[in-house]
């Protein structure tokens, strides 16, 4: 893991997780009494634990050669161990709280194991445990890749990515533990969001620098979408998550935003965080791996162009769709209705850019597994861009909103989209990064393909019935002009639905299983085949990147 | 030349970094920062009360479980949604919220206006038990909330950061807040006087979870359901309501 550091940089690292520790030790000194202190003891766990591994091959040889006539691959390779970890912890608590809505007693009478506890280990789990550190992975393969340049720094990337996950299990922990904001998909509680700003910071720093680096004139596309998806994340994160704590020894906030201002925040924090967390960065991917393992360069630099402004101008806008018919002001959900609406031009452009990048290589989707991932991934983004702008819609809103159907569209993103991609570019990653000639099994990323197929569409039409069913019960009035169905009669008409979509999600972390002892047999079992010298940056011959 | 014009800003790595920060900030501008300056964002509601100490910890309780993943706290204005669950909500009776709880989806029913329409008996025994009142429910049970004594001590510094933040509550309810806590919960003790003294005679006070020498998690969290809907009578007025807002029970 150190191999890469001089024995300075070694010292300065273990300064690093030095003074962490000493922030947990006072953490939980100041939170005794509190969730706070047991979260204390985490971060000195996590931090004693990073010194441990720095501590016991402090001693070993120094890099002798020039690094930057290298690529940065180390901290990628664990990101891709992280990334894998995650998905199957995060899909697994899923498919739990999936079971929960069908069979409530498998809560087994604890308040750790509740639904409302174990619901954000799962959102957080996928998305920023599983999502993050692949987008953290790739960014860093991506951009070293098209800058034909290392990365800019030889702490900085392991801090970047430890640190990131040191948040995500102060996060995952909190929720069993009782600690969370109750704010959906930002229920990490001030000081883990504090910590979270302190990576995220490090992480743009390095990203920038890198890219200043390039020897390439142009910045590619890919790196537009990596560098929107950290700016404005960043943005997101610290105005939604603004906080007074209750004292210095409280893990418990109240957020300075009230009522209805706190609703406009949180879901244009909301909404956005798919727009850039979960569209961005894996644009970025998309716009990388897909031509690299189609061999095809992508279709048109203006359809990027034109999708990537539209992105970053119009999804800023769309977030109060969530709150048609709220207390919300009329001319705010009109706003989001209108943008959202026009978000569909963008959108489209993005998923038929990367389609027609297919014209010429449609025998390599037939083919190859793993290519026709990004395939099928670019086309659930076509349909979940469309779904979404339909369910922006005010009226048809009416009946979506706090239906299944929602689930169903995020699903249909998350599980056909964003994981879909993500298995397919870290299949192209893996051997590349490794020097393996292919995967260690093709059938098995082929059955890996068909299980997560078959996964999102059991998912997204069991939830796509349920959430309608759900809201024409709610809606249906009796000729005598009352209200047809109680409450629990539309509960009851769900039962069906979320057993269907828990053996879905199940599916689907079967085949994330697979993929994780797939990879894991590359890196083992394959020998190192593609040459040494092929995959390295351009050496240092004085020539600056700007 | 828009191509020509892109092929300059993309050769720059800062040139980049401020046309994403100017593109993505303008839609957040326009839409949040007049929420605070105009006025008809929220309506005036000077019956409106803050939550207790009690109410105020049962509401911690609720964010903590996340409730808010099943429960919406916000009535649509549409005919069914009013029929089903009372009038439509107002922005005003969320203005002391933080976080605010609308949510984004209903597996169980919305709880907007759930307080004083079932006695503190049924929330007690549907807590520890959801399906021994409703067989089809798929909630999960809270027996453990009825067995976990409330954390009062430090309820004067939770109103003292809510006091910050500009909900108006007075010193003397910071000083006396894990008093009226505890008096909330026991009606006959002489701590109870203080909390309608305080918050209002409308305040309901009651042995929540029907045991009044301990006040656990349980009574925080059943007093904040029934308060629900009723900090403030402004959704009842004006509006096409077919019903009153609910008494408080004797």
């Amino acid at each position: 893991m150190i191999g890469q550091l001089t024995s300075s940089e070694r010292q300065n690292a273990a300064v690093i997780a030095v003074v962490v520790a000493i922030a947990g030790m006072v953490m939980a000194a100041l939170g005794r009494s509190d969730a706070l202190g047991v979260h204390g003891v985490i971060v000195m766990l996590f931090a004693g634990g990073v010194l441990y591994i720095l501590m016991s091959t402090f001693y070993e040889p120094e890099p002798t050669e020039d690094r930057e006539a290298s690529y940065y691959d180390d901290p990628i390779k664990v990101g891709i161990a992280l990334s894998m970890a995650w998905a199957v912890f995060g899909m697994f608590m899923g498919v739990w709280v999936a079971a929960q809505l069908a069979w409530p007693d498998l809560a087994f009478d604890a308040g750790w194991s509740s639904f409302g506890r174990l619901r954000p280990t799962h959102t957080t789990g996928v998305i920023f445990g599983f999502g993050g550190n692949a987008l953290i992975a790739t960014s860093f393969h991506v951009v070293q890749r098209t800058s034909r340049a290392r990365l800019a720094g030889q702490i900085s990337p392991w801090f970047v990515l430890l640190g990131y996950n040191l948040f995500c299990v102060l996060a995952v922990s909190g929720y069993l533990i009782g600690v969370t904001q109750s704010k959906e998909y930002a229920e990490a509680e001030w000081y883990a969001d504090l910590w979270l700003v302190v990576v995220w910071v490090t992480y743009f720093i390095l990203y920038i620098r890198t890219i200043a680096r390039r020897k390439e004139p142009h910045i590619y596309v890919a790196n537009w979408y990596f560098m929107a998806f950290i700016l404005v994340v960043a943005i997101l994160h610290i105005v939604n998550n603004l906080a007074l704590p209750v004292s210095w020894g409280h893990a418990k906030s109240y957020t300075i935003w009230p009522g209805v201002q706190d609703a406009m925040v949180q879901w244009w924090y909301g909404h956005n965080a798919v727009a850039f967390f979960l569209t961005a960065g894996f644009l970025g991917m998309l716009y990388y791996y897909l031509p690299v393992r189609a061999q095809r360069p992508i279709f048109s630099y203006r359809l990027s162009i034109l999708s990537f402004w539209g992105i970053t101008f119009f999804y800023m806008w769309a977030g109060s769709h969530h709150l048609h018919y709220t207390a919300l002001p009329h001319w705010v959900q009109t706003l989001g209705m209108t943008f959202s609406v026009m978000l569909l031009v963008p959108s489209w452009a993005s998923a038929g850019n990367a389609l027609l990048t297919l014209n010429g290589a449609w025998h390599r989707v037939r083919d190859d597994a793993t290519l026709r991932f990004m395939m099928a991934a670019a086309v659930f983004y076509g349909l979940s861009t469309f779904e979404g702008s339909f369910m922006a819609i005010r009226p048809v809103n009416s009946l979506s909103h706090y239906t299944d159907w929602t689930v169903g569209h995020v699903h249909a993103g998350a599980l056909g989209w964003v994981a879909l991609i993500t298995f397919g570019s870290l299949y192209t990653l893996v051997p590349s990064l490794w020097k393996r000639e292919r995967m260690y099994s093709a059938a098995l990323v082929e059955v890996h393909f068909w299980l997560a197929i078959a996964g999102t569409l059991i998912y997204v039409f069991a939830m796509w019935n349920s959430g309608i069913i759900q809201g024409l019960m709610w809606r249906t009035y009796t000729e005598e002009g009352a209200l047809a169905y109680s409450f629990v009669d539309s509960l009851v008409a769900m039962y069906p639905y979320y057993i269907a979509r828990a053996f879905g999600g199940l599916l689907f972390l079967i085949g994330a299983v697979v993929g994780c002892y797939n990879i894991w047999m590359t890196v083992r079992a394959l020998p190192a085949a593609v040459a040494a010298g092929a995959d390295v940056p351009v050496t240092p011959v004085a020539i600056p990147g700007e | 030349m828009a191509d020509t014009f892109h092929r300059k800003i993309e050769r720059s790595a800062i040139g980049f970094v401020l046309a994403i920060i100017a593109a993505a900030s303008v839609g957040g501008i326009v839409e949040i920062a007049p929420l605070f300056t105009i006025d008809e964002t929220v309506e005036q509601a000077p019956d409106m009360r803050m939550y207790t100490p009690l109410e105020l910890a049962g509401r911690n309780i609720y964010v903590r479980e996340g409730c808010y993943a099943c429960h919406s706290q916000m009535i649509r204005t549409l005919r069914d949604e009013v029929e089903r669950y009372g009038p439509f909500s107002l922005a005003v009776e969320s203005q002391y919220d933080r976080p605010m709880l609308w949510g984004s989806k209903r597996t169980g029913p919305d709880l907007a206006r759930v307080g004083g329409k079932y006695s503190d008996f049924w929330h007690v025994a549907h807590l520890n038990n959801p399906r021994d009142v409703t067989p089809e429910s798929n909630m999960p049970a809270y027996r453990w909330l009825g067995r976990t004594s409330l954390e009062m001590d430090d309820l004067p510094m939770h109103l003292a950061a809510q006091q910050a933040l500009g909900v108006p509550y007075s010193d003397d309810m910071i000083e006396n807040a894990a008093r009226d806590a505890y008096g909330q919960a026991t009606p006959d003790t002489d701590f109870a006087a203080g909390v309608t003294e305080r918050y209002g005679e409308e305040t309901q006070v009651s042995a929540f979870d029907g045991v009044t020498t301990h006040v656990t998690e349980m009574d925080a969290l059943v007093a904040y359901l029934q308060v629900l809907g009723r900090l403030t009578g402004a959704a009842y007025e004006n509006t096409a309501a077919p019903e009153a807002k609910p008494e408080p029970e004797g």
